[in-house]
């Protein structure tokens, strides 16, 4: 891997802890804050591309992992991969590939709302798909239940998706790099 | 910004190698969750709290890493209560509460570039599948530089931007943000790569 895409990687995991900055909206009842944080893999997806978006975001991860206060409200630790809400923090992984794929698969006449869609599937679909399953397990909750909880997130997600998408698509008019 | 951060001390816990730390968080924490009652999760979790008493660590450092699970585990247990019976509550909820407290004391007892080392030096087996532990280890500490890179221009953005009146708009701020970050990252791989690191 060159060291040009070493760097990209580096920043949108950067990119990823610097959004963790912006105070998170809290969230009554579940202790699950609304964050920027979340459009970090679709930018990293939609900008760079599958693979590097995919490298950067699993980057991320595994600073959080080891310890390094960079989740929104300065969390971090061993203990995030061990909570009932780690099925969100894999699926920003997982997305960030789709995202990545169905961008490249669409780049020569990708249009904003051709990344609207993409975003959502993925960043919303996909990721409480993931998200679900894993607190499912984790707390032995039936399917029904599981799924009211996530209801509340939805539209600051559709606003997160259609935000990342007009960045995503200025920066491919402007300063293209995923070359195809 | 730092609820999660080294306390300093010479307990058997903060002399323990980092890299055995580690190993013994994992294997621990996959052993919780074969605990299938509420009763033995409840020892567990006042194990893991003794462990806070043998590392020295006051009250304050045990309440603080306990009050960032007192919510959720309040809230899983009480779902619990209603769908199934208070049983799986406690042990749902005392688990998601022993875990946390569990890999806190990793990050309370272990200095922050002992960790970062560890983490290093734990990615020279990636070579047998051909990836260079090197470019990895440059993209960590990349990734640690960038993050005050990126304040530093998203503030000089927000400065240009106010200026023009635009200190409202996201997207006004956003996209000079990223597309100069971009430009910045292509220089220093540039500088990276005239240094001649491969």
């Amino acid at each position: 891997m060159s060291n040009k895409n070493i760097v990209y990687i580096a920043l949108f995991a950067a990119l990823n802890a610097a959004l963790g900055l912006f105070p998170p909206i809290p969230l009554v009842g579940t202790g699950v804050p609304i964050t920027a944080q979340s459009m970090a893999p679709m930018l990293a997806g939609s900008i760079l591309g599958a693979k590097r978006g995919f490298l950067s975001q699993l980057l991320f991860l595994i600073l959080v992992a080891i310890g390094l206060p960079l989740l929104a409200g300065g969390r971090g630790g061993f203990g995030v991969f061990l909570g009932p809400t780690t099925g969100y923090l894999i699926g920003w992984v997982v997305i960030s590939f789709v995202i990545g794929y169905l961008t490249e698969r669409f780049w020569h006449n990708l249009k904003f709302w051709h990344l609207i869609v993409i975003n959502c599937l993925a960043g919303i679909v996909i990721l409480y798909a993931i998200g679900i399953i894993y607190l499912m397990a984790y707390a032995h909750l039936q399917f029904i239940p599981t799924l009211l909880t996530n209801l509340p997130y939805i539209p600051g997600d559709i606003i997160k998706a259609v935000l990342a998408a007009f960045i995503a698509i200025t920066v491919k008019r402007t300063y293209p790099i995923i070359q195809r | 910004m730092n609820s999660m951060t080294y306390v300093e001390g010479n307990s058997m816990i903060h002399q323990l190698n980092a890299g055995w730390k580690l190993l013994l968080l994992i294997v621990i924490s996959t052993g919780i969750f074969f605990i299938k009652d509420w009763y033995w999760m409840c020892i567990a979790f006042v194990l893991v709290s003794l462990c806070y008493c043998v590392a020295h660590l006051s009250w304050r450092y045990f309440w603080q890493q306990l009050k960032l699970g007192l919510w959720f585990a309040g809230f899983l247990f009480i779902i619990q209560w209603i769908v199934n019976d208070w049983t799986l509550g406690i042990l749902i909820g005392v688990r998601l509460l022993t875990l946390l407290l569990l890999a806190a004391l990793l990050t309370l007892t272990t200095p922050m570039s002992v960790l970062l080392d560890t983490l290093n030096w734990s990615l020279q087996w990636l070579k047998y599948l051909h990836i260079n532990p090197k470019k990895v280890s440059l993209a960590i500490s990349l990734t640690l530089r960038f993050i005050p890179v990126i304040q530093q221009i998203t503030e000089e953005v927000r400065e240009a931007q106010k200026v023009r009146g635009l200190e409202k708009s996201v997207i006004a701020l956003a996209i000079p943000v990223i597309i100069r970050t971009l430009k910045s990252a292509d220089d220093i791989a540039d500088a990276i790569t005239c240094r001649g690191f491969e």
